[in-house]
């Protein structure tokens, strides 16, 4: 629910400010409450709330920008604050780059319900959060004699945040989320193969816990007996939870700034082939109760559906205002919503079952890519795959390549987009990939 | 504007407002001088608006329902920071982080609230947020609260409050100039200068009361390259706790170099090829291998719950008896040295694995009394916002007898790594990996071509036990370290002399 209170604190903020030197001024002024529940041995091993707020202001002056934040909100300190970041802003040089986006792309204050809050939000009994935390814990007890630790949790937030330009453009957004999760410690011998799972909701009635703990558990007695196979070129079957990892390094050349900044190695690329036909990707910030669904985006931009890969053809890039207006190109949004990807006909059980020899990837550890130049390194965990069939764990090994390559080597999607986050990732089966072990 | 306060009257003024804009032009007249020991803990009391009796009635208050233990961690954080792009400095910012945070503990439970606001009502409601960890009725005798003095490991010449934006700006411009010049190929650089002061208060329901004056700069450079079709990117960072004396030309110097001939040594690199190999890491930033394969899996936490692949091995050689690694929050002014923990213990020199044994696990204050062993000043925190957690600070190995030159010339067919950007570690498997910047091909002992972007992955006590040799070259890294756990970033060292790892796993490419 609007507090009008916070709205006059970034009305007040931009006003200031415009009437102190500010040529323009963006504002935003956000509130949060966040609760946290740990249960171990069936016993609360940690319990955490927390209150916030905070205001946030991007000032223009002369031509020149800054951008500041403080959570101290009394109108007295904020004056002495805005005066001396905009004395300070004076001494920068110019962007003749820097200012507020055109009036016409921005938000325009018409109010749509996303469902993305929950007005009960307020009224859950604690009680019921430590239960929920409890029972993740509770369904694994006698499972298994070589489970060492099962960790169960609950999380919950509520975010508001209020934005002015001082073109005029307001926005107000609130959401909720509620989360169930568990992790579990295996005893594997010689390792102590570990995992997790966690399951997420925008509504307190629709999240649910139940399998989340046992889920986790045996994931992690699957990883016992893990070996390292020969190093190769195979298949890689990547869970879809997982494949967002790699996906992430995709998306890192696509943001206005790597391109501007030379450090893209899709630079020119737009209306060209650098995947295969089977990757379309949509972002959609309108999906109701979407875990990034929006209305405008952290310049004021308002939100719009855009096909970003469509079959392996790259439509559009992540402009936000500032580079859009460097590169000389239309913005689009600085960062992603909603991802939707396209889906195939099988789930993850077929497409192993299609698999001649490979890796069936259920997570990664650390590695990196670089965007200037698509290669990238990353460890791998999962199972040795022959002839359809999963044979083991694998441990200590990496994958290797570049980005300019493996998207081409795409050959299978599964049917089994992850729903519930904001990245709706589907498994996906390359082949011809570089595995680094023995 | 001029502003004739001393910092400490700036302190016991309260405008904390003011305090967050460093990078403004009105504190260039401030004549500050660093808190002392004698009259530091009433300035900092005075500045976080409370006195002692009010810091007992919110421990009363935490401890109300039957808790062991509390403690009060108040924190105000000043960051500013200044960038270059297009050669241009045209970007700046700064941001206030001002609050407390109430922890309770019963046993290994913990209770954990915090507020932005610091009256005693606030504090009270927060309070009895923690204190809902225990659930008896309790009335906690009065504390007496004495100050634990510390020493001063970070000590600072000219405080980044006291310098303003038109002081760092031409150290951003002419770091711009010096890397440009240096060669034709350069396309694109981007600068960012960081600094952060936080001013730490802390009292808990044993009696202690302290407080702690934190630096931080922060120097980055990201340089691109093109040659043809080709482009490169690299990047260098130098990060200390430490003051405004710490920009120099030489430091200007050493980051231009250091992004020049790391830019173009990529443009001749090629990818190693797959699989096992011997590894010699070099002196230096190297040590993320100490972090991430050992360091993670010491920490007491993930002992005490039994999670961590070390949990059977106190008291059990790990490695050769020429290895010795240490986790030390005393190295003066880097980046994870501390006076005092987030828990008011006195930070120390810990040796984890003494001459080959493993002699320690890092602890915070739960870990310590389920081990009944002294803590050892590795509670850290990311902010008030946050109950501690067992962290490394500074993590390092200690010199070995044998020469780089010797390390080298030992390796038949492997590879020599000198840069790093990221790392992680599964703890209870082991299984730990590093993300290669650069390097070189060992070929018959020698370091032939250059190689870029390849993940290393091992075991944590295979490779402890698989470290064969030691440089005498300890050198401890001055980037920007910083390690997360438990959605916490708290910032980090690490260090190592040349050393050979036996096997790792390399991610190179197949024939």
């Amino acid at each position: 629910m609007k507090d009008n209170k916070k709205m006059e604190l970034a009305q007040w903020a931009s006003e200031y400010a415009s009437k102190n030197g500010a040529k323009e001024v963006s504002v935003s002024v956000y509130d949060s409450k966040e609760s946290e529940v740990e249960v171990r041995k069936q016993k609360i091993e940690k319990i955490q709330e927390s209150i916030e707020s905070g205001l946030s202001i991007k000032l223009y002056v002369n031509g020149k920008y800054s951008t500041h934040s403080t959570n101290r909100l009394k109108k007295s300190e904020l004056e002495k604050f805005i005066n001396e970041a905009i004395l300070g802003t004076n001494y920068l040089a110019e962007d003749k780059y820097r200012s507020l986006p055109d009036r016409h792309l921005c938000y325009d204050g018409e109010e749509k319900d996303l469902k993305l809050f929950d007005s009960n939000y307020d009224s859950i009994d604690p009680r019921q959060k430590i239960d929920l935390a409890m029972a993740v814990e509770a369904e694994t007890l006698d499972m298994d004699d070589r489970i060492i630790s099962v960790s169960g949790s609950y999380g919950d937030g509520m975010y508001r945040s209020y934005m002015v330009l001082s073109n005029g453009v307001e926005g107000y957004k609130e959401s909720t989320s509620y989360s169930v999760s568990g992790s579990a410690s295996i005893n594997g011998g010689d390792s102590r193969p570990s995992d997790y799972h966690y399951n997420s909701a925008r509504f307190w009635n629709q999240l649910s816990g139940e399998g989340v703990g046992k889920y986790a558990v045996e994931r992690a007695l699957q990883k016992i007996g893990a070996k390292t196979i020969k190093s190769g070129k195979m298949e890689m079957l990547i869970e879809n939870r997982s494949v967002g990892r790699v996906f992430g390094s995709l998306m890192q050349p696509l943001y206005g700034r790597n391109i501007q900044q030379k450090r893209s190695f899709l630079d020119g690329k737009i209306g060209h082939k650098i995947a295969s036909d089977l990757l379309s990707i949509t972002d959609n910030p309108f999906i109701e109760s979407g875990r990034n669904s929006r209305l405008y985006d952290r310049d004021g931009l308002a939100a719009r559906k855009m096909t970003v890969i469509e079959n392996g053809v790259l439509r559009s890039y992540y402009i936000g205002d500032y580079y859009g207006k460097k590169l000389d190109m239309q913005p689009t949004t600085s960062s992603p919503s909603n991802l939707i990807f396209g889906k195939g006909s099988k789930d993850i059980n077929g497409l192993t079952r299609d698999m001649k020899e490979g890796i069936l990837v259920t997570g990664f550890n650390g590695g990196n890519s670089n965007p200037a130049t698509g290669d990238f390194s990353v460890g791998v965990e999962g199972f040795y795959v022959k002839n359809g069939e999963v044979l083991h764990p694998i441990v200590g090994m990496n994958v290797s390549g570049n980005h300019k390559v493996i998207w081409n080597q795409l050959i299978a999607l599964g049917n089994d987009p992850l729903t519930d986050r904001s990245w709706q990732t589907p498994s996906m089966l390359f082949e011809g990939i570089d595995f680094s072990g023995l | 504007m001029k502003n004739e306060f001393s910092r400490r009257e700036f302190i016991r003024t309260g405008s904390v407002s003011l305090a967050g804009m460093a990078i403004l032009p009105s504190f260039l007249s401030m004549g500050c001088s660093p808190l002392t020991e004698q009259s530091g803990l009433d300035e900092y009391l005075a500045h976080f608006n409370v006195d002692k009796e009010t810091l007992q009635k919110v421990m009363a208050e935490a401890l109300s329902r039957g808790g062991d233990y509390c403690d009060l961690y108040f924190e105000h954080s000043l960051s500013n920071y200044v960038g270059l792009q297009d050669n241009d400095v045209n970007r700046a910012g700064s941001n206030i982080d001002y609050g407390v945070g109430v922890r309770v503990l019963k046993g290994d439970q913990t209770g954990y609230a915090f507020s932005e606001e610091v009256s005693l009502e606030a504090m009270k409601k927060v309070a009895k947020t923690a204190a809902s960890i225990a659930n008896e009725s309790k009335d906690f005798p009065s504390i007496n609260l004495n100050e634990r003095v510390h020493p001063e490991f970070c000590k600072v010449g000219t405080s980044w409050e006291d310098v303003s934006i038109k002081q760092k700006i031409p150290y951003l411009q002419k770091l711009n100039d010096k890397i440009f010049s240096l060669d034709d190929k350069v396309a694109k650089v981007q600068i960012y200068l960081d600094d952060n002061s936080s001013y730490i208060l802390f009292a808990n329901s044993e009696g202690v009361i302290s407080y702690d004056y934190r630096p931080m700069v922060s120097f980055i450079a990201v340089c691109v390259m093109e040659k043809g079709d080709q482009r490169e990117d690299f990047y260098a960072s130098r990060s200390m706790r430490i003051g405004y004396e710490y920009l120099t030309e030489d430091l200007l110097d050493g980051i231009a170099t250091e992004v020049i001939e790391g830019a173009n040594k990529q443009f001749e690199a090629v990818k190693p090829k797959a699989g096992q190999m011997e590894v010699v890491l070099a002196s230096g930033g190297s040590g993320i291998l100490l972090h991430e394969a050992m360091g993670h899996a010491f920490e007491a936490d993930f002992n005490r719950k039994e999670t961590s692949i070390f949990s059977d091995k106190m008291g059990k050689k790990v490695g050769e008896d020429f290895v010795t690694i240490i986790d030390d929050g005393t190295n003066p002014n880097y980046r994870g040295t501390l006076n005092i923990d987030d828990e008011g213990i006195l930070t120390q020199k810990t040796k984890m694995v003494e001459n080959g044994v493993l002699t320690s696990y890092l602890h915070d204050r739960i870990s310590a009394k389920h081990y009944n062993v002294d803590p050892t000043g590795n509670g850290r925190r990311q902010s008030f916002r946050y109950a501690p957690l067992p962290r490394m600070r500074n993590t390092y190995m200690e010199n070995g007898p044998h020469s780089k030159d010797d390390i080298i010339s030992s390796v038949k067919d492997g590879i020599y790594v000198d840069t790093f950007t990221n790392g992680q570690v599964q703890i209870g498997a082991g299984d730990f990996t590093f993300y290669v910047k650069s390097g070189y091909l060992i070929e018959n002992g020698k370091l032939t071509k250059p190689i870029k972007d390849v993940n290393l992955i091992g075991n944590g006590p295979e490779a402890l036990s698989q470290i064969s040799m030691v440089g005498n070259d300890l050198k401890i890294d001055c980037g920007t370290g910083t390690c997360g756990k438990g959605g916490q970033g708290v910032p980090v060292s690490m260090g190592l002399p040349t050393v050979k790892v036996n096997q790792l796993t390399v991610g190179g490419v197949n024939a």
